[in-house]
């Protein structure tokens, strides 16, 4: 049993940090969120020459950079690239993704049917389509990919609570398509993959509530004291510690679970979706509380984790939608056989 | 990362369920849980069992009677001994506060004279730390051991002592010098409960049963060496017994809130009061579920902050966690599972589902936020220890 990750794992990490750090302080991530195009996409060569767009890179890999990407509430097409249409994709557009040339994401809902290579149909709630090259688009027919670069017409933006991740619809019109060769039961460890890589950047964004809440409290004064010296205060903010620790424990876990393909890797992702997402909203919610009037401005930052935090708790299902599935593994086994 | 057994580990665990299901009775996994009271004889017998199988102090130096194994192995024991409901050893206080606070600072000779006894389940150790005064506030203690000759004469009053009123020995913090600062003047006395002056007062807890005790010491003479540390420096030695607690607990909390969850789902696939089976109900599925989930966030944090241990010597922040998410979890679960029940929640003894269980169960589990530190305490710990939020106080 042994619950770190490796060496190169931590570096990767500590590497991450420094870089969003210095390259996006969060008043450049406001300014980027409330621009028209919502991030920049020079960003894409630079996470290319970081090596964080390759493809050889693992679910541990993409935990460590999730977490951190919550945590500097990065805008690029990340998630979308890597964990979305990631197994999705073919060799050419994998190189193209790894040498910053190109970004994909996974347009999934809504009816759309192929004639031959061209696709027509909607898809709607697409994350990151106005800021993506490709789109990928499972069909009944097989997967295929769209080159939004040369059919621009087809995104429509919408606009979305998270500014740093907005949904768009896709609107194909008899529009050329590229055939992939990827199976449709490649959907599955895409949704293995998009719940972990979802838990971990929750676990990320619920850790900046809580150094925000630490911070303000550690210094905003009222009735002559600290406001953390007040228990009222101070255990809200323990209360965020724990959830970031109870969330944190169960993303590595799920992420280790999918990295091995393990038994459990499918009620891993539920529990760790579940909990670690809605930790992450019960965070900032907190963590606004806790800053009082401030806390509830535009002005401060904590609405954007906020509303980052809120995206993916609605990503691919509330809670109990999780809470479902585990609910069959746990009650509908056979008797005495409990997935303990 | 790595959760699989290492090939040790899957061979201690493939044995230990081995010689579990051969020393329970055979129908033992078709029995109802048992209600929780404590069975003195049946405990003590089973400790027995354990201890000459090698299945007691799996941690512990082998010197003393220990198996010498790191800490996941004895996860595994607690694992495998929830899953399969099996009794628990007699002496929870002696293997978890008293036994490593006596490996820290203890003698050879007081090694040698406390350790395998305990162990084995022949002598069973209760602690005396809290007082009627000083329940959190530990270095307020009030009850005194002056010197006179070669014994501590101790007289006061101890409160909240679990077991005491089995127990052999008691870890007993004294205030040896009423002039030194608060902390300074206490010291850390093992006691012989069977010494004149002792008395132990059952208190009932809310469930009718007596687990805590008042302990009463009157002129209670003490052999002067009957001490770990020197005077003085009780503080220190008792915080090794808390810290102790605190840093092994995860695994026992994992492996009591697993008996529960599992026991929970056992009772959600009996038909109900309606006729209708709980475990169809979705908002039960639901409950039941993020009880599921509440356990894996218990276990995984618990293996976190174990590795942080086994990497730096000290466990992880993660770790202080661990007691205030259980305490809160298992009440919600008790409380589920009563509801579970209808009117029928109401019966406590004979026709009461499980004889009871459930009722025991969740009335006992009102006591987890309090008992080992409230979780008021712990969340100031966690906020000003962890965190670093400036004191509350």
């Amino acid at each position: 049993m042994d619950f770190a990750f490796s060496e190169e794992q931590e570096a990767l990490r500590a590497s991450a940090r420094d870089y969003l750090a210095d390259r996006f302080p969060l008043d450049r991530v406001v300014q980027l969120a409330d621009s028209d195009a919502g991030w920049d996409p020079e960003t894409w060569r630079e996470l290319a020459d970081m090596g964080w767009l390759d493809p050889e890179l693992g679910a541990l890999e993409h935990a460590v950079l999730a977490e951190e990407t919550g945590f500097g509430l990065l805008p690029a097409p990340l998630f979308s690239t890597l964990a979305l249409a990631g197994p999705l994709l073919d060799d050419e557009l994998r190189s193209g993704v790894a040498a910053g040339e190109r970004s994909a994401t996974l347009a999934s809902a809504g009816d759309v049917t192929a004639s031959g290579d061209r696709l027509s149909g909607t898809r709607r709630l697409v994350p990151d389509l106005t800021s993506v090259t490709d789109v990928v688009v499972p069909t009944a027919d097989g997967v295929f990919a769209v080159d939004l670069t040369a059919h621009p017409d087809v995104v429509v933006a919408r606009s979305t609570m998270d500014r740093t991740r907005r949904l768009g619809e896709l609107r194909l019109d008899n529009t050329p398509a590229r055939r992939l060769d990827a199976s449709l039961d490649t959907l599955t460890h895409v949704r293995r993959r998009s719940l972990a890589w979802a838990s971990c950047e929750a676990v990320g964004v619920a850790q900046r509530a809580l150094d925000l809440a630490a911070d303000y409290t550690k210094t905003r004064q009222q009735f002559g004291r600290v406001i953390g010296t007040y228990q009222g205060v101070s255990h809200r903010v323990s209360n965020i510690f724990v959830s970031v620790q109870l969330g944190r424990s169960l993303a590595y876990w799920a992420s280790w679970a999918v990295s091995e393909a393990d038994a459990q890797q499918d009620i891993a992702v539920a529990a760790a979706k579940s909990a670690a997402t809605e930790g992450a909203v019960f965070s900032c919610e907190n963590a606004i509380q806790a800053h009082g009037g401030i806390g509830f401005t535009w002005e401060h930052v904590l609405h954007r984790f906020y509303k980052r935090a809120q995206w993916l708790e609605a990503f691919e299902g509330f809670g109990r939608v999780h809470r479902a599935r585990i609910a069959a593994a746990v009650l509908d086994g056979a008797d005495g056989e409990v997935a303990a | 990362m790595d959760f699989r057994d290492t090939p040790e580990e899957a061979s201690f665990r493939t044995e230990l369920r081995e010689w579990l299901r051969s020393n329970l009775p055979d129908d033992w996994t078709e029995r109802p849980p048992t209600v929780g009271r404590f069975d003195i004889d049946l405990s003590r017998a089973w400790s027995r069992k354990l201890y000459d199988a090698g299945y007691v102090g799996i941690t512990w130096p082998k010197e003393y009677g220990g198996g010498g194994l790191p800490h996941t192995f004895q996860g595994i024991y607690l694992e495998e001994t929830a899953r399969i409901g099996a009794p628990d050893h007699i002496g929870g206080i002696g293997l978890g506060m008293a036994g490593p606070t006596i490996v820290a600072w203890g003698s050879d000779e007081q090694k040698k004279r406390y350790l395998a006894k305990l162990l084995s389940g022949e002598e069973v150790w209760c602690q005396g730390f809290s007082e009627p005064g000083s329940g959190s506030d530990l270095a307020g203690a009030k009850t005194r051991a002056e010197l006179d000759g070669d014994e501590w004469v101790v007289n006061g009053q101890k409160v909240w002592s679990s077991w005491a009123h089995i127990a052999d020995w008691c870890i007993l913090v004294v205030r040896t010098d009423p002039e030194a600062s608060k902390h300074a003047g206490l010291s850390y006395l093992l006691v012989d409960m069977h010494s004149p002056g002792v008395e132990v007062r059952p208190l009932k807890q809310i469930t009718g049963d007596p687990e805590f005790n008042e302990i009463f010491f009157t002129d209670v003479r003490v052999p002067r060496d009957s001490m770990l540390g020197q005077p003085g420096e009780g503080w220190n030695v008792a915080m090794t017994t808390l810290l102790h607690e605190r840093g092994t607990l995860g695994f026992a909390l994992t492996a009591m809130l697993e008996r529960a969850v599992l026991n929970l789902v056992r009772l959600a696939r009996l038909p109900g009061p309606d006729g209708a089976r709980p475990a169809d109900d979705p908002v039960v599925r639901d409950r039941i579920a993020q009880q599921w989930i509440d356990l894996q966030a218990l276990r995984f944090t618990n293996y976190r902050s174990l590795t942080a241990l086994e990497k730096t010597g000290v466990p992880g922040p993660e770790g202080s966690v661990a007691k205030l998410h259980w305490s809160e979890t298992n009440q919600r679960l008790t409380t589920l599972a009563l509801s579970l029940e209808g009117l029928a929640a109401q019966l406590d003894g004979e026709g009461a589902i499980w004889d009871g269980y459930w009722q025991y169960q969740q009335l006992r589990s009102r006591g987890n936020t309090i008992e080992a530190g409230t979780s008021e305490i712990l969340r100031n710990i966690i906020a000003e220890r962890v965190v670093g939020l400036p004191r509350s106080r």
